[in-house]
């Protein structure tokens, strides 16, 4: 069979980095083809190479037999190339049939609708065309952008990360809809760090590590392990095991309703607790009301004070330096801008949260050198050193950094928001390790994550949040993954599990 | 047909970032150079009496130096605002303000009067422009007002302050009606550095706020603040840095350090009120903060940089017989130069055909 596309020795190099470095590699027709690899591995870039984004040094590229020079994403269109990005790029204001049509040539706008509905009845993407898209649901949204690309009736389907966004019911449309698009011929090119996603759904899996392929394998014949292990170059490191009770409440939220700028932020009388020596995970999907959390919890947007108690005093109205005093740290998703400044050195980065690191009115940048290079050290941060610009490191090493930062300030109140968002499994599997060493230590841990398997591995309790509301607890091996998913839509019954005191 | 587009560099060279001023002066002249061929001057001789003659003797260096002064403390200010991504535009209203209040405390200077006047004016114009940057702070922080607009906005009120002022309450009786005040006494005039010169103790209080601000953006807590602010506001209140704090003494500091420099030029070479305190240096200083690349040291040199393009301005004119406008056009110059190859060491143009783009 000839291939649907075929890469020879495509090599891609920025002035820091070689990207891409003599890939090679075919799909054929109905082909469902998985790219793993860490992150910086080239997987990226090489579909950025295929899709017309950026330009191969060296290599070519053929369609169907034939060599083609992909130079825009609208010449990669007409090649019957399509990708599905990680971020989607809609209109909120508008509906999904205009919303695809601005993307088409002009046509009706009832035309539109019609080839949509043709097309949504055939891969069972439910979606209503005359919806406006700020009423969907990420989901949804992300069936918006796989209608979009299939009305070009493309012969190459990439997809970024689809999954990173879904619930698992989701993930099983998805696959599902991915599945019969292939059985018709469709080659798909699917992107992933989850390993039993990709051993699930792919019959053919390709490994990249620094912009070579190491390995073309069937996933279906592999292990987990096996993958992880073809991935990072080596064993990851096993989890540790647990077995202190935990201790007292911590942190306690009590009743806490915000209003926000953005119906999705809201809180509606969200309870919990967290208790010294456990690690309560949240799960749910981004956009639940998780940002407004973080931000009550971290000081940054000040509430009533009764509703956040650290170590049992009123702490809603005190800013992030009096939290920290009060042993609460705090590590937001966002690591670039949020969690660390990327034009300014590691020492200086620590100076953000090091409140001891100033006496006088005047920072000791001495002292924030030592503790930076301490840092480094302890939680096997690779970095040139304290001087190295927070922008210098890859995004897995300044996870390390700035979790190791809040870490090594021995915290009794720790609170992480997704611990291990685009790391690679290398440093995940360290920073989940840190976290258990600290729940060891008393330490009360409060981790919010997209990533189920995370939470079943780390927590000792699990609530889920959705539309602003919290679940009651559950230990994670009381309760499905599947029902976390239905819990994760909102539905949960109120008497389905048993209050927070009753379970501790 | 071809088109262009702007791509961002990945890894912008660090070198170039700081050439990039340089490149820019370079740029100016070479352009200012073109300039006085087309007005059929010689562009060698237009040159030379723009660039050499103002450097020819310790007198011509010390007028580089007191019109470098107020461009100097005005710049330093600035650099601080806007390093914390503060963009208070309107200096040159703070600078007025300043030699308004520092004009007021002079002109109660009698031929009696001590030396004890000089402190007295100093801390009046630092005061003056400082309350004048915090009508700017205030609607920022109680409306969240734009403070670009509010602070430019100010600085038409300020000069019309000053016009009232000159033309009515302190207007010198025996000044033939010119809208001036009378002139400060002895006591009330800023020492002088060189005697027979018209630099004063102004230069060097610019070069020790220099050497502050300095070490304020480096080594304190609300210098680090500053940058944070500036560089990464999220981040800021991550760490729990009070964005109002930061507002307030941003402003505060820029409006004393502007009203500094009023007060020096009134009661330094000008010696007494009148509407022209400033030939906008309020303005030049903002191009002077990013030439300098928003150090302090930067500044300095791009402060000597602007001034000299002051005096050559003023000489283009009496030597050459040029318009004085010749100042304004090297300024507009030398920020558009600079703005541009700002934008080429972050980008690099890419050439494509028409036909195939997006």
């Amino acid at each position: 069979m000839t291939p649907r596309i075929s890469l020879r020795g495509i090599s891609k190099r920025y002035p820091s980095v070689v990207a891409n470095d003599d890939v090679s590699l075919d799909v054929l027709p109905g082909e469902i083809l998985a790219i793993l690899g860490e992150n910086g591995a080239g997987k990226s870039t090489l579909m950025k190479i295929i899709y017309g984004v950026a330009r191969p040094d060296a290599g070519s590229i053929a369609i169907d037999g034939q060599t083609v020079e992909i130079e825009s994403p609208a010449q990669a269109r007409s090649l019957g190339i399509a990708m599905v990005f990680q971020h989607f790029a809609l209109f909120d204001s508008l509906t999904v049939a205009e919303n695809v049509a601005l993307g088409l040539p002009p046509a009706r706008l009832a035309d539109v609708e019609a080839r949509l509905a043709q097309r949504s009845r055939r891969y069972a993407l439910e979606i209503d065309p005359g919806q406006r898209v700020h009423d969907l649901s990420v989901g949804e949204r992300q069936r918006v952008e796989i209608l979009r690309s299939l009305l070009g009736d493309p012969r190459l389907l990439i997809l970024d990360e689809p999954t990173s966004v879904l619930t698992p019911q989701a993930v099983d449309r998805l696959f599902d809809t991915l599945r019969q698009l292939a059985a018709d011929g469709v080659s798909i090119v699917f992107i992933s760090h989850k390993l039993d996603e990709i051993r699930r759904l792919a019959s053919r899996c390709i490994v990249m590590r620094t912009g070579r392929v190491v390995a073309d394998v069937d996933p279906r014949a592999e292990s987990e392990a096996g993958l992880a292990r073809l991935m990072i170059g080596a064993d990851p490191p096993a989890i540790a095991a647990h077995d202190t009770p935990p201790g007292e409440i911590a942190l306690q939220v009590s009743s806490l309703s915000t209003r926000g700028a953005e119906r999705r932020s809201w809180l509606h009388g969200v309870s919990f607790d967290v208790r010294r020596g456990e690690i309560v995970g949240i799960a749910g999907i981004s956009g639940n009301g998780q940002a407004a959390l973080m931000a009550v919890l971290g000081g940054e947007w000040l509430v009533d004070p009764d509703t956040v108690r650290i170590g049992g005093r009123a702490a809603g109205d005190l800013d992030p330096a009096q939290r920290r005093a009060l042993g609460l740290r705090y590590v937001p998703e966002e690591r670039l801008g949020h969690g660390a400044v990327p034009g300014l050195t590691l020492a200086e980065n620590v100076l953000l949260t090091g409140d001891t690191l100033q006496s006088g009115g005047l920072i000791r940048l001495n002292q924030a050198r030592e503790l930076a290079a301490e840092v480094l050290q302890r939680f096997d941060v690779r970095a040139r050193g304290p001087s190295a610009r927070a922008e210098s490191l890859s995004g897995g090493n300044l996870q390390k950094f700035i979790v190791g930062r809040e870490i090594h300030a021995a915290p009794s109140v720790l609170v992480v928001d997704q611990p291990t968002w685009g790391v690679d499994v290398g440093a995940a599997a360290r920073i989940r390790n840190e976290l258990i060493a600290l729940r060891a230590a008393g330490c009360a841990i409060l981790v919010v994550s997209e990533e189920l398997d995370e939470l079943y591995e780390l927590c000792d309790r699990l609530l889920v949040i959705a539309k602003g509301r919290m679940s009651p607890p559950v230990r994670p091996h009381d309760i499905a993954i599947d029902e976390i998913g239905r819990w994760m839509s909102g539905l949960w019954a109120p008497a389905a599990a048993p209050a927070a005191g009753a379970i501790a | 047909m071809k088109s262009f587009a702007l791509v961002a560099r990945a890894t912008p060279s660090r070198l170039f970032a700081w050439l990039s001023p340089v490149i820019a002066i370079l740029l100016t002249l070479a352009a200012g150079a073109w300039l006085f061929a087309l007005m059929g001057k010689d562009p060698v001789q237009g040159l030379r009496v723009f660039l050499l003659e103002p450097l020819s003797s310790v007198r011509a260096l010390s007028e580089l130096a007191l019109k470098a002064t107020p461009l100097i403390l005005v710049g330093t200010g600035l650099a601080v605002c806007f390093r914390a991504n503060i963009w208070n535009i309107g200096a040159e209203g703070q600078l007025i303000a300043g030699a308004i209040a520092g004009g007021g405390i002079a002109l109660l200077a009698t031929r009696e009067s001590t030396r004890a006047f000089v402190p007295a004016i100093l801390l009046a114009s630092a005061l003056g422009g400082a309350a004048w940057a915090a009508i700017t702070a205030w609607l920022r922080d109680r409306f969240n007002a734009n403070e670009i607009l509010v602070s430019l906005m100010l600085v038409y009120v300020a000069q019309l302050l000053l016009a009232w002022l000159v033309q009515g309450p302190l207007k010198d009786p025996a000044g033939y009606g010119f809208p001036q005040s009378r002139l400060f006494e002895a006591a009330a005039r800023m020492p002088l550095l060189i005697e027979g010169t018209r630099l004063n103790i102004g230069f060097v209080l610019a070069l020790a706020a220099v050497g502050f601000i300095w070490a304020l953006l480096a080594r304190s807590v609300i210098g680090f603040q500053l940058r944070v602010s500036g560089l990464a506001p999220l981040a800021a209140r991550y760490a729990g840095y009070s964005g109002r704090r930061v507002l307030w003494f941003s402003l505060l500091l820029s409006g004393a350090f502007a009203g500094l420099a009023g007060g020096l030029e009134a009661a330094g070479p000008i010696g007494q009120l009148s509407p022209t305190i400033s030939p906008g240096y309020g303005f030049a200083a903002i191009i002077v903060a990013f030439v300098g690349r928003l150090h302090p040291v930067g500044i300095v040199l791009a402060a000597f940089v602007m001034a000299l393009f002051y005096i050559g301005g003023e000489l283009a004119q009496s030597r050459l017989g040029l318009p004085s406008a010749l100042t304004g056009v090297y300024q507009g110059l030398l920020l558009f130069f600079l703005l541009a190859c700002d934008t080429l060491v972050g980008h690099r143009l890419q050439w494509r055909s028409a036909a195939r783009a997006d």
